[in-house]
């Protein structure tokens, strides 16, 4: 089965997360998604033991002769991508990234503001390479404005954007994402917006410049909370695991180190099922638990009770028995169980992939289900320049001659160039 | 300019937060969007506040009202055969239909996929649930707390020897409407080479899982479980929340050459001769006494003045908002990205817009709909009603 953008080439000159989450969707989806690298922004030859061990991504944390191709988080942002590499700061480079644009629809980076227009590579400049052409650009505050120039990472535009306000133990700091959420939600307005100009390009001819605020794009979930305050004059406190209209609701611990599972008993008849399940102890029959009000009210002590419970079972037992009494709750899954969740494997969600450096590994699949035109697994993750003859010598008609002179002149290549030289 | 997805027609079953939002930027890009509400109580998020001066009404709702811009209402009781005739007649001239109700809804009411397509084939239909259409878990209940557990984001919020915490407002749920657009627009997409439409299962919990950094990976490629760490990231200091002078600030160190930048700036350059603090994943490892050391800088400096000059001295530092503060923050009011709308109910209020601007197909941002609103004005135009016919299934409590 072909993918639903089967024939849509991309160039994708993004960095980190947030960009690189968007063209793996894309290229997921069947685009052919062109990184283009550049070798002194790999970072150094060689990584130590010492900071490989802190930094977590190696296999085994062995970083191995090219530490760039056993990355995971390369390997994992950049399936179904080819790479090349090209330094844009050569006229060669430069001018063949100007040659891929002109015979592609659409063009992502994630650089500073001034970046593209300092490579002669704004959009009005583009246009006239390809009147077609769509240019996403993703900087974390946004092309123009007075924090244009702000550098970010995710980490930055969660509390920026109003989100870590929101998250925290009552009456407490507000803490930020243990994931940098602010990233893949960029990435995916990058994608809405993307296939957006797509659908537009493909019925007109016309291609569009989008200019897309990382920070905006958290702020606009937390819409019904922004207009909220408005409509009622209250920004909300942070709740911990409470909710306003529903008790008991929250997070309890359970047998084993650190396992925990989320409870949320949303109405008077989940609230008898949830002490039917319990057992009907005597605490659970008290009038004051009765109502809502009332467990909203003694909460902290409803919550004792539940601890006593939770804590004598595993988080998946709790979930399992509260759920088949139609109680909602959750373990609250780790790494392991995430990856072994028998829900998510009975649906495949994960990929096995092979890559030639790092061996088979298991990645997050790809949660867009399209009955027709399926997401898959086409290549895995390039090793570093790994499609510089393919793109360069197939696509732009390159010589072996030419391919050659451009590697002696390192304009292109397969390992990291060092960042000041 | 043209809107890009002009012509297209959609129709919004969604309940809630995940599937509005989704039929929200379909509605942004010009598709026709029919909001279908029960009759009477409407969706449910009508029911949820916060409401205009606290007082619960149907058409003031901040979560519905965000939620369902752009769209046209009309009521329709699905549990009513004639009602469920009405949808099927508006599906042979729709291009999307989004909903989220629990997977056995819509088979159960006889609206299933198969049957859809068979009446449009060209239907693309876009289902977005808790646990997806499929698999052991597909009857399960969630809630945003619940997705974040099973989606293994809770594990990692919060305090290393605290409960784990669910994020704010109802992040999981907009996950599934952002996925489910694309879904939705990739559909599309195909449709212009194929003709045919298809099924779009989004599942929250996956949604959740595919937008790790260091979770799956590290376990995978280390056997290592990442654990919550506070205020704190993976692999390099300081990436956190600092007091300072007069409030809070966020910094994001994460290169050598940015840790350099920023300990020259603060003065604690002599720093970089302990191995300790030689870089900033070494710093990451002794993250307590590094904060020792540069608390006095922090508590002498105001928060303004820290954002501006790390920013000059290119260190990526942020400032820490509520979201009333976001609504005051001049690169947002410069973007113009919040916009005023005026409702007949609730007034003229302030929401937020969309993040991105788009030169040639930008999106709009225009009221909600009320209850049943253009009921009258979509079965006449679409179906061809008579006022009878109208007022027999007004009497019925079909519309």
């Amino acid at each position: 089965m072909n993918g639903a953008l089967r024939g849509v080439r991309m160039i994708d000159l993004t960095r980190v997360w947030a960009g690189p989450h968007a063209t793996r969707m894309l290229a997921d989806m069947g685009a052919e998604v062109i990184h283009v690298t550049g070798r002194k922004l790999v970072g150094p030859l060689t990584v130590t033991q010492e900071t490989a061990r802190i930094l977590g991504v190696y296999p085994d944390d062995e970083p191995g002769e090219r530490h760039w191709n056993r990355n995971s988080q390369t390997n994992d942002l950049m399936r179904n991508k080819y790479d090349i590499t090209l330094e844009l700061d050569t006229p060669e480079g430069l001018s063949l990234l100007r040659r891929l644009i002109a015979i592609s629809d659409v063009v992502i980076e994630n650089y500073s503001p001034r970046v593209m227009p300092k490579f002669g590579l704004d959009y009005p400049r583009l246009q006239e390479l390809n009147p077609r052409i769509i240019l996403c650009s993703m900087p974390g505050y946004g092309s123009q404005g007075p924090y244009r120039s702000f550098i970010s990472y995710g980490t930055n535009v969660d509390p920026a954007a109003g989100l870590a306000s929101l998250m925290g133990y009552p009456g407490e700091a507000p803490y930020m994402s243990g994931n940098a959420y602010p990233d893949p939600v960029a990435g995916l307005f990058a994608v809405g917006a993307i296939l957006t100009a797509l659908y537009h390009q493909r019925r007109t001819g016309q291609g569009q410049y989008i200019d897309l605020s990382q920070a905006e794009a958290t702020t606009a979930l937390l819409g019904e909370v922004s207009l909220g305050a408005r409509l009622n004059g209250v920004v909300p406190p942070r709740m911990g695991n409470r909710h306003p209209r529903q008790a008991p609701h929250g997070c309890y611990p359970c047998r084993g180190d650190d396992t925990w599972v989320a409870i949320a008993v949303r109405s008077d008849d989940e609230w008898r099922a949830f002490t039917h399940v319990l057992g009907q102890p005597t605490w659970g029959a008290e009038a004051r638990f009765a109502t809502l009000s009332g467990r909203l009210q003694y909460h902290d002590e409803l919550d004792r009770h539940i601890a006593d419970w939770t804590s004598h079972h595993h988080a998946y037992h709790v979930m399992h028995t509260l759920q088949n009494a139609g109680v909602p709750a959750g373990a609250v899954a780790n790494a392991k169980e995430l990856v072994n969740d028998p829900h998510l494997c009975a649906r495949d969600f994960f990929w096995d992939i092979d890559h030639p450096e790092a061996g088979t590994r298991r990645y997050a699949g790809q949660p867009v289900r399209l009955s027709a035109t399926p997401a898959r697994l086409y290549r895995p993750a390039p090793c570093l320049g790994q499609h510089n003859d393919q793109v360069l010598g197939g696509l732009l008609g390159l010589s072996d001659d030419e391919l050659a002179a451009l590697r002696d002149k390192g304009v292109i290549g397969d390992r990291p160039l060092p960042r000041n030289g | 300019m043209t809107a890009a997805l002009q012509g297209i027609r959609v129709l919004d079953l969604s309940r809630y937060v995940a599937g509005a939002y989704c039929a929200k930027l379909l509605a942004a890009f010009g598709a026709e969007v029919v909001k279908v509400e029960p009759p009477g109580t409407g969706d449910p998020a009508r029911a949820m506040g916060p409401f205009l001066h606290d007082r619960p009404n149907p058409e003031t709702s901040a979560l519905f009202l965000y939620l369902n811009t752009g769209k046209q209402g009309l009521t329709l009781n699905l549990k009513h055969p004639q009602g469920r005739d009405i949808l099927k007649a508006l599906v042979r001239d729709t291009d999307v239909l989004v909903e989220n109700f629990t997977p056995r809804v819509m088979p159960a009411l006889g609206l299933d996929y198969a049957t859809l397509s068979a009446v449009n084939p060209r239907l693309i239909m876009v289902s977005i649930s808790s646990f997806g259409q499929s698999g052991p878990y597909r009857d399960y209940k969630a809630n945003d707390m619940i997705s974040y557990a099973l989606g293994g984001y809770m594990y990692l919020n919060g305090h290393p020897q605290r409960q784990p915490l669910s994020g704010g407002g109802h992040q999981p749920a907009y996950q599934g409407g952002l996925h489910g657009y694309s879904g939705a627009m990739a559909a599309l997409m195909a449709r212009e080479q194929s003709g045919q439409g298809q099924h779009v299962d989004i599942s929250i919990q996956e949604c959740m899982a595919s937008i790790h950094q260091f979770t799956i990976n590290r376990y995978v490629y280390v056997g290592r479980i990442q654990k919550r760490l506070g205020n704190r990231y993976q692999r390099a200091h300081p990436i956190t929340i600092y007091p300072c002078k007069d409030g809070l600030i966020s910094l994001a160190v994460s290169t050598q050459e940015q840790y350099e930048r920023f300990l020259a700036l603060t003065g604690l350059t002599e720093l970089l001769d302990d191995a300790r603090f030689a870089t900033p994943f070494a710093c990451s490892e002794h993250a307590a006494s590094f904060d020792e050391c540069l608390a006095p800088w922090l508590q002498a400096h105001g928060k303004h003045d820290i954002v501006h000059r790390c920013q000059e001295n290119r260190i990526p530092a942020a400032f820490v908002n509520d979201v009333a503060e976001v609504m005051d923050d001049p690169q947002y009011q410069f973007r113009g990205f919040w916009h005023d709308l005026d409702h007949p109910v609730a007034g003229r209020q302030t929401y937020a817009g969309f993040p991105f601007h788009m030169t040639a197909t930008p999106p709009v941002l225009q009221r909600a709909c009320l209850l049943g609103e253009h009921t009258q004005d979509i079965l006449t135009a679409r179906l061809g009603c008579s006022h009878t016919q109208l007022a027999d299934w007004r009497a019925q409590g079909v519309i």
